[in-house]
Order: structure tokens, then sequence, then C-alpha cells
């Protein structure tokens, strides 16, 4: 995607580099998510890349079942950046039950259905 | 809807077909043996239909593709596709056409075959971009993180949310056409396999086959037909997203938008309602939908249901065909929330018919909580 110019081109672009970029409305300063050619809150087109501090909450969560021969359960959760955006993720490296509305959340580029994803982890300390 | 609009139209005929399997039938037969089961219950014929108001799971043009299956060439056509809420919606945009003089007869129908074709959900809409990755399974996961969320903000227990169940099934036990009729303890349900926690699987819809339809006409005409006519006082919808991920509050829905309107417009009140009929695809719909309605505060709806609340001798009675979680459920449910309100109004609900009916709601869910429609319907005694 070299010459990446629409906004989902431009996020999978930096997605796929390790890079976790959200849109910002130059006009009205608020992010947005998902990326698009306008900014939802004020409707300014005007919007700027900003690097993803990668800090969050769970804002709620679920488990989805799944027999053990098909992969077993995994956690499907929404989560709040500190941006204020929010977007559909889960959490890795604890038991999918375990993941609680309001836990500390660390974002990271994994994979996810074979595509680069913004997964995250609990938070250290 | 507006004031203006109130009591300008009316439903005369109301139908279905195909409840539970209608093995060996298409969606489109099914939508076809609804047809003829509404228009038979206005004495009408589909010649006399030159409106259509359509959509299914099944393809991207539905309202044509069922037009050319009834042989007919309608004056007026809406297939917006809002989700289960459509149905409901239509109700507006066929009072609208009916009042312009843009149509006659209105038909509303929706047929479909999901169960023994494929005995799960079908939908035609593809995963939103955002969340694909993460295989939420829908819909489940998303009414799932609403009741989560729901739960944590106000405590509400999956004990209420089985109540709610319960209560469903105490209407579909008396009510012949429903599906599931067995009995159902709150236990039952919270022993039941976990599909999305905190949801079991007796915390969801049921998945059957199933159609209905509605025929309308305009109110000045509206006695000249078999049955009593049940008036569209007041119809209203709201939209606010349609990916889970972007529901601003996960426990408030735009059903507190779409019911302001709807109440407003008919000049009624929540106190007002003898029977709501609400699109319970899941447990935590009808709490979410009790409180965004007004029937009590946000965050009471737990308690409100609990305990034979809402069930056959409660203080409200709340889906008394059964809803989606007991009587059927074939894909959109939204059109049969109608058919309840007006048979409980005309006097010839097929369960438990309640005493002297003149008002009823009935409210449509599309997406994932994303559509929202409220139908307020009333007899001759509310114009």
């Amino acid at each position: 995607m070299q010459d990446a110019k629409g906004p989902d081109q431009l996020f999978q672009r930096a997605l796929a580099e390790g890079e976790i970029l959200l849109p910002k409305c130059d006009d009205c300063r608020a992010y947005h998510f998902f990326p698009r050619v306008l900014c939802p809150h004020c409707h300014g087109t005007a919007i700027s890349w900003k690097q993803a501090g990668g800090k969050g909450r769970v804002h709620t969560t679920t488990v989805v079942r799944r027999k053990p021969e098909r992969g077993g359960d995994y956690n499907v959760c929404v989560v709040e950046l500190d941006e204020g955006v929010r977007m559909m993720s889960r959490v890795e490296g604890i038991a999918p039950g375990e993941v609680v509305i309001d836990m500390p959340v660390t974002a990271f580029v994994g994979e996810a259905e074979g595509v680069p994803a913004v997964l995250f982890k609990p938070s250290e300390g | 809807m507006t004031t203006e609009l109130r009591g300008k139209s009316a439903i005369v005929g109301a139908g279905h077909a195909g409840f539970g399997e209608a093995h060996g039938l298409t969606a489109y037969d099914v939508m076809a043996q609804s047809a003829l089961a509404a228009l038979g219950d206005a004495g009408l014929k589909l010649s006399d239909v030159d409106g259509l108001f359509c959509t299914m799971m099944e393809d991207s043009m539905p309202a044509l593709m069922a037009a050319e299956y009834l042989g007919i060439q309608p004056r007026f056509i809406d297939g917006t596709m809002s989700g289960g809420s459509s149905f409901v919606n239509y109700l507006t945009s066929a009072t609208m056409a009916l009042d312009a003089g843009l149509c006659d007869v209105a038909l509303i129908v929706y047929g479909s075959n999901q169960r023994t074709a494929s005995g799960r959900l079908v939908t035609a809409s593809r995963p939103p971009a955002y969340e694909a990755p993460y295989n939420p399974r829908y819909p489940i996961s998303a009414y799932a993180m609403a009741a989560a969320r729901h739960m944590h903000e106000y405590g509400t227990t999956r004990e209420q949310l089985a109540d709610v169940a319960v209560a469903a099934r105490a209407w579909a036990q008396r009510n012949p056409e429903a599906f599931e009729r067995g009995p159902l303890t709150r236990e039952d349900v919270l022993g039941a396999r976990m599909v999305g926690d905190p949801l079991t699987v007796r915390d969801c819809c049921l998945v059957t086959d199933g159609g209905g339809a509605i025929v309308m006409v305009r109110a000045d005409r509206a006695r000249d037909f078999p049955k009593a006519p049940v008036y569209v006082l007041g119809s209203a919808a709201a939209s606010s997203h349609r990916q889970i991920s972007q529901m601003k509050d996960f426990t408030v829905t735009a059903a507190r938008d779409s019911g302001a309107r709807a109440f407003a417009a008919a000049g009624v009140t929540p106190a007002d309602i003898q029977a709501v009929e609400l699109y319970d695809a899941f447990t935590i719909n009808t709490i979410l939908f009790l409180e965004d309605l007004g029937f009590c505060a946000k965050g009471e709806g737990g308690a409100f249901v609990e305990g034979g609340r809402i069930a056959p001798g409660g203080v409200l009675p709340v889906n008394t065909n059964g809803g989606g979680l007991s009587c059927v459920h074939p894909g959109m449910y939204g059109i049969f929330t109608v058919i309840e309100a007006a048979r409980q109004i005309r006097g010839d609900a097929p369960g438990i018919q309640l005493k002297d009916i003149d008002l009823a709601l009935a409210h449509g869910n599309g997406g994932v909580l994303s559509s929202q429609v409220t139908a307020i319907l009333g007899s001759q005694n509310t114009l």
C-alpha cells in the first residue's frame, strides 16, 4: 500500500508497519475512530494523524464460547483509549473470562484473522 | 410521525404463516402465505394492493422480488432496511403514503425460512470492517456487551435477565401459536449453555421460520372491513449507530428518542399503555426498552422485570404472545410486535387476550441496538 491515499488505507498501512495512528480533527481537536474523510463530531474535513498513546480501559467485554476442538473460548471487548475513542478488540495474555470492565490495558499491534490488528494486554503495575 | 398524522391510517388486516418450521418452503413462499393471510383477514385480494413495504434477509432488492413473486405492480414501494425494526418503521411511511394518496392499500410483509434452511440466523449484511477481525459472534456478542455494561453500571443481575425469559415463556405457554411452550425456570435459564457471557442460550431469541403481514388503509374507510380497525396514533424512529463499538452509551438506546416522539405524536404517556410488545432478541432488550420508553427509570429495569412482574398476572403485560424469546423469531421479529399489539386491541389475540385493550405499544429494534422504532396503536375509542 505504497500509494495509500484514503483514511482506511493510511490506517492499515501504518498498522502493517507496526504503528497505531488515530485520526484527529484539526478544527475541533477531537479524535475519532474509525478513520473517515470527515470528523463525525464537527464535520470538518481537515484531519491529521496522531500516534496513539496506547493506554486505555476496557469499556465492556464478553467471552465468545466456542468448543475446545474449534479453538476454545475467546475474548471480544470494546476498549476506550485515553484519546477518547473506542474500538473493538480483544485482550490477550489472560483468560478471556478474566477481562473485566474498567481494566487498564495497553495496545500493541498483533494479528487477528491473518491481518495486522490492534490488540491489547493488561497494563502492568 | 407528527400529531397531524395521528389516527390517519389503520390496520385492517393482520396475518402470519410458517411459524416454527416451514419445511420445503422458501422465504418468499412464507412471505406470500403471510400476505394472503393478512389480506384474507381484511377481506381484500392481492390485486387490491398498490403499496408494498417489504424487506427480507436474502437479497439486495427484496421488495422488488416480493412484488414480482406476488404478481403485483405497486404504485408505491418502500424497502428501507433498518433490520428488524423495518416493519415498525413502515407504519410511518405507509401512513404518509396513504395520507398523500400515493397508495390506497398498503401491505407490510416479511417472510423467512432461516430455521429449516440453515438452522441459524441468516443475514445478508457483511461484518463491519473494523470489527470483523476480532470475530464477534453476531449479533450475540453485541448484546452480551450491552448486558455486561448494564450489570456493571446498575447492578442488574443474571437472575433478572433470566426472569425476562421466564415471563416470555409463561405468556407463550398460553399461546397455541408459540413455538416454545415447555416449562422454563430461572434456574433453567441460568444453567443453560453459555453462548456469550453473560448470556446463555435461553437469554437468546429463538431461531424459527415464519412470516407476518399487515394491511393498512386510510382511516376514512377503515370501518368498511370485517375486523375492527386498529389506528396508528403515533410512530417514530431513531438510530444511534451501526457497529456496536460505535454505540455511545451501551446502557441507553435510541428508544429513548423514538419513544418520546411516538408518545408525543399519540398524545399519551407510558402510564396509558395497556399492552407492551417489545422486540426481545435477547433478555437485555426488554430491560433496556422498558427503561428507555419510560416504563421505569434508567437502571431500574432489572428490578422492574423481577419475579413475574411482566409475566401473566403481573404489573405490566409485556410480550403477550411470548415474544421472540418463546413465540417466534424468524431473523427479523419487528412485524410480530405490531401484529400482537393489533390483535390485543381487536380482541382476537391467539394466546392470553387481555381485557378491554384500547392502547398498545409496539417497539422494533434493528441491527445491534442500532435502530429503534416505536409505534402506538389504538382502538376506535382512542380517536
